[in-house]
């Protein structure tokens, strides 16, 4: 604050002003219901996930595989001109265990986040999953993992039909 | 330069930032643009023009809160706009003004930025999850937090940072805010306090996030003829610059802001100015998480990229420093009413221009600072350069 | 792959969500003690610019014309005027209202502004532009400082 400014306003309330109603206030939880169009892109995206696949679209001028798909190329700005299956595997580009819920509420067993690149797709082109049958531990950069799928008859067309990735143990050669 | 005019701040005004104010967003508008005013020696009727700055909706609960704030920013019978860019809204709003007047089209320009986060209840976290992807992201339970614990440990991973050299952020950051009369949350704390803190999303913990805040904040902008009528000493907005990133933020590298390098080098290049660290005599870069006044010390061209640790360590950004950053207290300290933080920090240059900011005054004389936000979801930057 | 036919967003690939959130509400400074007046005194009160002599009803903390801050509040009574009105005849979510519901913008002598409310007591073709109406409070101890504590106004007698 400027030195000349000798007076700031503005006047602070406790939480226990509101909760004892010691301060007036009106209450309101707004009901808003959507149904958000999938789109083309994501819509074909999900059909694929039922599927137990992950599709990415291509761009034949800058030659990107992009996952999650989409129908322009935003760096081109011209259509996607291809569709292209990608593995369910990748690696683990960054992650957080996190002791918070959606609704900031604490959780006693953290959610295991991370953007994982996946392979065959271009470079750093990640997605963002959960991970488990993992120790929280044992988790590191770089590491590689798998998609473990829903069953299919549980599988309904959503990113959660993926239920996490998990490590893939390294193969003896 | 291409015929833009030169525009100049003449006044600042800003509330006290807590967790829950009485006043309403409008009331608080008004405080915080009638402070400016009254700092300008101006009245609301020399204001041709009025900008408004706030962030989602989803917080004050009043959909359209640029319609409902207006008369708050005197924005009555006047060519009016509200603007928004996530936490960028902040910087932006006064980049907004500028345009406003460096067109030649107004004379002055009040602008002015808000936020009320206590009426999201009992915390606006909620409300932070709608700005997630409906279909791809927000089914897996994501929280707003997540986002900077991936960012924050992609960059810690990259270059090998450790999480007591980037608790030193939140240490001087906090301490410094003692000193400012409108900070919810100064404090004296210790690198270790930070890391004792409870754990958030790892690598994020209590201590390493700014608070939640209702308040505001405002400036008054005018064009130069007028700058030379009301002030002897008006602060000068010599840079202006702003950028987005992909908005696929998964498919970006976390570790290296970009789109913040770029609004840089946009304003960089508007103010002339070729070497940063030694021509930018204060700067106050965003700093919602610790970790991200590094990072964006780094897209700023502040220091070589992984080095801002390093200063912090040394000492370089604190007041007394080489490079003095975040003198205000930031959002660290001050507090984080979204838009109202990124123009406190403009405020808070302005102050230190003019050699106003009292007992957070820097030494030496400053001539050149500078302020960023970054906002929307993981790529958005917004820079400003201001000279006396 | 043309949809523009398809009005309902069932008919395609959707997603189905809503935007969870509650709220609470200060009233501010000058809406705690414009509320406090209906609560306590059963009083209608606006507040005066004494720069631009223009009374605002509901009262505000600011003059938004000359950015003044408005000190000095005045009764303006609890009979005005209505300004306008509709007759909704569906509730929020579209359904039909058993019973018509009048909502009116009331005026009050030498005041700016109104308050917006239901209008009680009378049924829609009696209703007039330009007819007076006086507001009944809900009993005090029912009363939470709150828009809701004015009952309706009723056709004045």
């Amino acid at each position: 604050m400027s030195e000349k400014i000798k007076n700031y306003r503005g006047e602070a309330l406790k939480s226990a002003d509101i909760k004892e109603g010691r301060v007036p206030t009106e209450k309101c939880r707004p009901k808003a219901k959507f149904a958000w169009s999938a789109g083309i892109a994501i819509g074909r995206f999900l059909e694929e996930l039922k599927k137990a696949k992950i599709i990415a679209s291509t761009c034949s001028k800058c030659g990107r595989i992009m996952v999650p798909p989409r129908i322009y190329c935003e760096n081109c700005f011209k259509p996607t001109d291809g569709w292209k299956y990608v593995k369910d595997t990748g690696t683990i580009n960054t992650y957080s265990v996190s002791y918070l819920a959606a609704d900031a509420t604490r959780l006693k067993e953290p959610i295991l986040v991370a953007i994982i690149d996946l392979d065959g797709a271009s470079e750093g082109m990640g997605i963002i999953h959960k991970l488990g049958e993992v120790d929280k531990e044992k988790i590191e950069f770089g590491m590689k993992v798998r998609a473990v799928w829903k069953p299919k008859e549980e599988r309904v067309g959503s990113i959660t039909d993926i239920k996490y990735f998990k490590p893939v143990k390294e193969e003896t050669p | 330069m291409f015929g833009k005019k030169r525009v100049a701040i003449v006044g600042a005004g800003l509330t006290l930032f807590r967790r829950r104010l009485k006043e309403t967003g409008k009331e608080l508008s008004y405080e915080a643009s009638k402070m400016a005013l009254d700092a300008a020696g101006m009245e609301l009727g020399d204001m041709q023009s009025v900008v408004m700055g706030t962030a989602p909706d989803a917080f004050d609960g009043v959909h359209m809160k640029g319609e409902y704030l207006a008369d708050g920013a005197g924005a009555y019978r006047k060519p009016y706009t509200r603007v928004f860019v996530g936490g960028g809204t902040g910087v932006f709003t006064p980049l907004a003004g500028w345009w406003h007047v460096a067109s030649g089209q107004f004379d002055s320009c009040l602008v002015v930025a808000e936020e009320k986060m206590s009426s999201c209840y009992p915390h606006p976290q909620f409300a932070f999850t709608t700005i997630f992807d409906p279909i791809l992201e927000r089914p897996l339970g994501m929280n707003l937090i997540w986002i900077f614990a991936l960012e924050m440990h992609r960059y810690m991973h990259k270059h090998g940072i450790k999480k007591e050299d980037i608790a030193r952020v939140s240490v001087k950051n906090k301490g410094n805010a003692l000193d400012h009369p409108c900070a919810q949350l100064g404090a004296k704390i210790t690198v270790e306090d930070v890391l004792n803190s409870e754990i958030m999303a790892w690598p994020v913990q209590r201590l390493d996030v700014s608070p939640t805040s209702d308040g505001a904040s405002a400036l008054v902008l005018v064009s130069e003829d007028v700058a030379k009528e009301v002030t002897d000493n008006p602060v000068w907005i010599d840079g202006a610059g702003w950028c987005i990133d992909s908005t696929h933020w998964t498919n970006r590298d976390l570790y290296y802001p970009d789109y913040v390098e770029c609004a840089a080098r946009m304003a960089y290049k508007m103010a002339g100015i070729k070497n940063p660290p030694k021509e930018i005599d204060v700067a106050e870069p965003y700093d919602p998480f610790d970790y991200k006044e590094l990072h964006h010390m780094e897209g700023l061209l502040l220091c070589k990229k992984g080095e801002a640790a390093k200063l912090t360590a040394e000492g370089v950004t604190q007041r007394d420093g080489d490079l003095p950053i975040n003198p205000s207290g930031g959002l660290l300290g001050v507090g984080n009413p979204i838009a109202a933080a990124g123009l406190m920090k403009v405020c808070e240059i302005f102050w230190q221009l003019r050699g106003e900011a009292g007992k957070r005054q820097i030494p030496g004389d400053p001539r050149t600072g500078l302020a960023q936000a970054w906002g929307d979801l993981m790529q958005y930057g917004s820079v400003i350069v201001l000279r006396r | 792959m043309s949809l523009d036919k398809i009005t309902n967003p069932m008919h395609v690939r959707h997603w189905l969500g809503d935007m969870e959130a509650d709220y609470i509400y200060t009233l501010g400074v000058a809406g705690e003690r414009f509320f406090k007046e209906i609560k306590e005194n059963g009083k209608i009160m606006g507040a005066k610019c004494p720069r631009c002599n223009i009374i605002y009803v509901p009262p505000r903390m600011y003059c938004e014309k000359c950015f003044a801050k408005l000190e000095g509040w005045v009764d303006v009574g609890t009979r005005g005027v209505v300004h306008t009105f509709t007759v909704a005849k569906i509730d929020v979510d579209g359904k039909k209202l058993q019973k018509p519901e009048i909502y009116a913008l009331i005026k009050f002598e030498g005041a700016c502004g109104g308050l917006i409310h239901k209008i009680g007591e009378t049924t829609p073709e009696k209703v007039k532009i330009g007819m007076k109406v006086d507001a009944v409070f809900k009993p005090s101890f029912e009363r939470k400082a709150s828009i809701n504590d004015i009952k309706h106004f009723k056709p004045a007698e």
